[in-house]
């Protein structure tokens, strides 16, 4: 690690001041994959801002529509929320399996998604879940969000205060761990939304996606019989030591049908 | 012996201090103006230097100074040596290219050391160390094991990059054998390339003392003496009684800390050099790319048999990786580490084994955990394995058919060993039983209705340990004699102090060694103390592996417990004025025989020490005895492992259901450190059959260069294990123990492959046996049941 100077910000404003003085900022939230890139000197910024001092923005709420979660809430507490458990259910489960019990205890909704790890789980979450993200100027829709592998739509120095989820109950999230690192090799999140079917894959390809044809399908009729003649294209896949992209979509497709009978079960 | 101890599962000593963070490990210890070095290692595989450009680094704050592999050769320092002389099959000497403590001209592994910075602060000298400017020119590697061969000439003394051929056995008897076959099976297999991962990185400090000349060499070794009797008699840094080596705490080796690495070479030298204290821990990274890695065949068998399913002969021919330079014991790992060990359990009567070790551009490899004999337990139990469904007979009953029985001991294997005793039987009926494998057939029904493919795979293992008897080491081209010391020092009070030549880097010596002394000696454990791992402490030692610490380190305790238990006698008769044959021990207590008087031990220690009246001729004042335990034979640990599988079919994720290890161990001192040993190789055995594989890429960069792609295996990966014994004590030394360190990760991965592959319908694969390669195996075998 090279040497830096660290603050701890005390609200959004002054947060986004120090961004604006410095020219080589980032900002801190549980650290957990800032610092190892840190350590390993792939990261040099000057200045590191931290957002733990922030007021609010660790706080779980029931809004009218659904749950905001502030973006500095950790894995732990989304898990452990009764709100989450109570309204989205699926999200708990995924944020209870994220790492290990250090990581979830350390690492926050907001620093997952503003990274954009490839093989992330929350990205399928707001994807998936059609959830919104408010910054600290703008709203921006789940589907503007991920750009590309580790690229959001944020702009350097903006700032997410919060992730605000619609309540979905019948959705569920699987996982299929990298077996070295634990990240997701392949996740697969599927929502029935009324009547609509939503499915957001993440670690499969360089960034979170929704599998349409499986969607359109699924959204006519709910049942593993629905899709069995679809398929994922491989060709957009990552392929890795751990998995081929032809294995990946292959997962993929698995996965899915999993969750449909898992939600069908309900 | 009382008895009382020996067989205890006393709760370890050690681990106070290692679970309250009270351990002392070498990166824990600081000293007065201790300064830190980094190393500059190589990006490429494979170059030439040009040049070294040092001056920008020099430049930067609290940098003290740059030594670079020129100044190594300047200085006129030694090649680190390989301690194993292997001939090949025409008598030719094996081929060692000099591996210097840092490379000048020619960097031939990722990560190799050019350079050493040496600063003030660890930051300053990281910092300086990516400004050393190195001029390389890249050359194209040689990564790959099976073609290396054909490879780039990588050293001009090294034909076709061979180490070595090296072949054991009568060939014309094993074709004989083949000749008559009724039946033939073949295998192709490789052994997976492993990276150690100690817990601690490894790490040195290195003190020069300019007003005694003396070095003194804090490192992660498992072997001390070692460390110093290379470093001065062949790399030549100092005089050997001018370097103490301690190995301080050590959290893990797994073998890979008995090598001498260029890293604490060049900080011993540089801290004489420039008159410094010097400290360097390896961060995880260079523990991946530097620490030697293990296994790394390829190998084509082929199994002979007659018609009632007899072994007739076996014939091998392996090709072994030695990376890019001899690691310290690295030549004789797939030699007599491995050939030796392919009789297993069975009477073959013929067999031959030859084996091309060859140099590529990946990091040195040399024992890890089991040594070879792994990697020939893993070919003889997958062949066996593979021959009983070749010629439909059940596995267990194949290999039942041609086990050594156990009245054919001592037992001459074509393979050079001869075994002392055992009970193969014994082991495979009491692990057939804990595993239920008689109804294994209905839980596999069970399996296939939930859609789950369940297998189940044997595998009886033989492993040659507590080494080794000097005058075979040296026979077959150990460069040292393989005997421990021991010393047991007896206090003025009864307290004992026990010194060993094995190093203890989690194995629970100061427990099973205190407890097999205080058991001698009939005193409390609390009142035995081990010292170990101190060069200016202890008489030489050879230090911890190949599962031979208790066999032969316990053994000289036992010997030298044995002469203060006679010395003890002779006081005792002193005292009470008889004949020494009139004393009896009686531990903790020394009678007279035709009397009821009586001595303790602790009255015998005291007079020992204060007694003022010595007939000066026999009997010297002091209770202190050593012994230098040199071992009759290898020991022979065995047993029979059972796993059990279910691999999901959809996704190719095996799951083990059960896992049942019996072995035989020989007497037994701690039963739950025994246990503890056993859990942890069947983890690293596990972990090898299922998640564990170092990939190079082409260009000899590391792919799983971290715990991000290197599939460490984790609690959750295990069932619970089942773990049975049985026990023929050892025959030829005085503990009867044969050691019990490395069994686990030599018996588990045939069981678990052989399980795998039983619930594929016969597809083979190799290890590790990764959800993708276990998927497409199940698309094969679905595809061969349509066909
Ligand atoms: C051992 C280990 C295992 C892991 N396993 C998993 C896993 O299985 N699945 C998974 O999904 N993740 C996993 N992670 C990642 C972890 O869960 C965190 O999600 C991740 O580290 C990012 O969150 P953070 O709070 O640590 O962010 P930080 O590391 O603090 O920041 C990450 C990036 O986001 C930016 N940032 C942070 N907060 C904000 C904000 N509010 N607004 C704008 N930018 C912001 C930072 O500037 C930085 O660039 C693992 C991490 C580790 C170390």
């Amino acid at each position: 690690m090279y040497s830096f100077k660290m603050e701890r910000a005390e609200s959004l404003t002054s947060a986004l001041e120090r961004f604006g003085d410095s020219d080589d900022a980032v900002y801190l939230a549980g650290g957990h994959t800032l610092i190892p890139a840190m350590k390993q000197r792939l990261r040099a910024p000057e200045d590191v801002i931290d957002l733990s001092g922030i007021p609010g923005l660790r706080d779980i709420l029931v809004t009218q529509d659904g749950i905001e979660i502030g973006a500095m809430a950790t894995h732990a507490a989304v898990a452990g929320s009764a709100h989450v458990k109570t309204h989205i259910p699926v999200l708990a489960d995924l944020a209870g399996g994220i790492g290990d019990r250090q990581v979830r205890n350390r690492g926050t909704i907001g620093g997952s998604i503003a990274n954009n790890d490839p093989a992330a789980d929350y990205p399928a979450a707001v994807l998936g879940l059609d959830a919104r993200i408010v910054t600290d100027r703008r709203t921006i829709a789940s589907g503007d969000f991920f750009k590309a592998m580790f690229e959001t739509a944020l702009e350097p120095d903006e700032i997410i205060r919060a992730i605000q989820f619609p309540k979905i109950e019948r959705a569920a999230y699987l996982k299929f761990p990298n077996p070295a690192s634990r990240y997701a090799m392949v996740g697969v999140l599927i929502a029935c939304i009324s009547d609509e079917v939503r499915i957001a894959i993440t670690g499969a390809a360089p960034s979170v996606f929704r599998a349409a044809d499986f969607e359109v399908a699924l959204s006519e009729s709910f049942s593993e019989s629905s899709i069995s003649e679809l398929t994922l294209p491989s060709d957009t896949m990552n392929d890795d030591i751990h998995a081929s992209a032809d294995y990946r979509a292959h997962l993929c497709k698995v996965l899915i049908g999993r969750g449909v009978q898992m939600l069908s079960d309900h | 012996m009382s008895g009382s101890l020996v067989g205890q599962r006393i709760l370890r000593k050690e681990d106070h201090r290692y679970i309250t963070g009270k351990g002392r490990y070498t990166d824990d210890i600081q000293q007065v103006g201790m300064t830190y070095g980094c190393f500059v290692r190589s990006p490429y595989a494979r170059a030439d230097i040009k040049g070294f450009d040092v001056s920008q680094a020099l430049e930067m704050e609290d940098v003290i100074s740059v030594l670079t592999g020129l100044d190594v050769a300047a200085d006129g320092l030694g090649g680190l040596p390989c301690g194993w002389m292997i001939h090949s099959k025409d008598g030719s000497e094996m081929r060692q290219p000099v591996h210097p403590v840092m490379a000048a001209e020619r960097v031939n592994y990722l990560g190799e050391p050019v350079a050493l910075v040496v600063a003030e602060t660890k930051e300053a000298a990281k910092n300086a160390a990516e400004l050393v400017l190195v001029d390389y020119e890249e050359l194209t590697p040689v990564v790959d094991v099976a073609s290396a061969a054909q490879g780039e000439q990588l050293y001009a003394e090294v034909p076709n990059n061979t180490c070595y051929e090296w072949g054991l056995g009568d060939e014309a008897a094993t074709d004989e054998g083949f000749a008559s076959a009724a039946h033939v099976t073949h295998i192709e297999l490789t052994n997976n390339r492993l990276i150690p991962n100690a817990i601690e990185p490894r790490a040195a400090l290195a003190e020069y003392n300019s007003g005694t000349d003396e070095i003194v060499l804090h490192t992660t070794s498992q072997n001390p003496h070692l460390v110093r009797l290379i470093l001065t008699a062949f790399v030549q840094i100092a005089p050997e009684h001018k370097l103490r080596v301690i190995a301080p705490d050590v959290g893990g080796g797994f073998g890979s800390k008995i090598f001498i690495y260029s890293e604490e070479t060049a900080l011993a030298w540089a801290s004489k050099k420039l008159g410094l204290s010097i400290k360097w821990t390896a961060e995880r990274s260079e523990s991946f790319l530097t620490d030697a890695h293990g296994r790394d065949h390829v190998t084509k068998a082929a199994l002979a048999m007659d018609s009632e399913g007899q072994f007739l002969a076996f014939k091998v021919s392996t090709t072994a990786n030695m990376g890019a330079y001899l690691s310290t014991f690295a030549s004789s790992v797939p030699t007599y580490l491995y050939g030796t060990l392919l009789a297993g359990q069975y009477r073959t009567p013929a067999i031959y084994v030859e084996v091309n070790s060859v140099f590529t551009n990946t990091a040195p490899v040399d024992a890890y955990r089991g040594a070879g004999r792994p990697e020939a337990t893993y070919l003889v139990e997958r062949i066996v394995e593979k021959a009983a469904g070749e010629i439909g007979l059940n596995p267990a009953e194949l290999r039942r058919r041609n086990f050594i029985g156990k009245d054919q001991f001592p037992y001459q294997t074509p393979v050079a060993l001869e075994y002392d005793i055992g009970d193969y039987e014994a082991s495979l009926d009491k692990a057939l039983e804990m595993a239920s494998y008689e109804t294994f057939e209905q839980r596999r029904v069970e399996a296939l209705a939930r859609g789950k493919l369940r297998g189940i795979g044997l595998s009886c293992y033989i492993e040659a340990c507590g080494l080794a008897p000097s005058q075979v080491a040296g026979a077959l081209g150990a460069g040292v004699g393989l005997w421990e010391s021991g010393e047991v020092r007896v206090n003025p009070t009864g307290s004992v102090t026990v010194l060993t030549g094995s190093h203890s880097h989690g194995q629970g010596h100061e427990t099973t060694f205190a407890q097999l002394v205080a058991d001698r000696l009939g005193l409390a454990i609390e009142d035995v103390e081990v010292v170990h791992g101190d060069t200016g402490k202890l008489d030489f030692g050879l230090g911890t592996y190949g599962s031979r610490s208790l066999a032969v380190g316990g053994s000289a305790l036992s010997v030298a417990a044995d002469k203060v238990v006679e010395k003890g006698r002779k006081i005792a008769a002193l005292l009470l004025n008889t004949e020494v044959d009139n004393i009896a021990f009686d531990a903790p207590v020394y009678k007279m025989m035709d009397s009821n008087e009586t001595k303790t031990f602790q009255e015998i220690a005291f007079a020992a020490y204060v007694n003022h009246d010595w007939p000066s001729d026999n009997l010297e004042p002091g209770l202190a005895e050593k012994a230098f335990y040199d071992p009759l034979n290898f020991t022979y640990p065995a047993g029979t492992h059972i796993c059990e599988v279910e691999i999901d079919p959809d996704t190719g994720v095996t799951e083990i259901v059960q896992f049942v290890a019996v072995d035989d161990f020989g007497t037994i001192i701690n039963p739950m450190i025994v246990e503890g040993q056993v859990h942890g190789g069947l983890a690293q055995g596990i972990g090898q059959a299922l998640l564990e594989q170092a990939v190079y890429d082409e260009s000899g960069q590391l792919v799983t260069g971290s715990y991000m792609d290197y599939c460490m295996p984790r609690a959750d990966n295990f069932p619970d294990f089942k773990v049975g014994m049985t026990c023929t004590p050892c025959t030829h030394n005085p503990v009867g123990a044969k050691g019990c360190g490395e069994a686990g990760a030599i018996g588990s991965p045939p069981a678990v492959m052989n399980a795998v592959i039983n619930a594929l319908g016969g597809v083979e694969i190799d290890m590790p046996a990764t959800p993708e390669k276990v998927w497409r195996a199940v698309l094969s075998s679905q595809a061969q049941k349509i066909a």
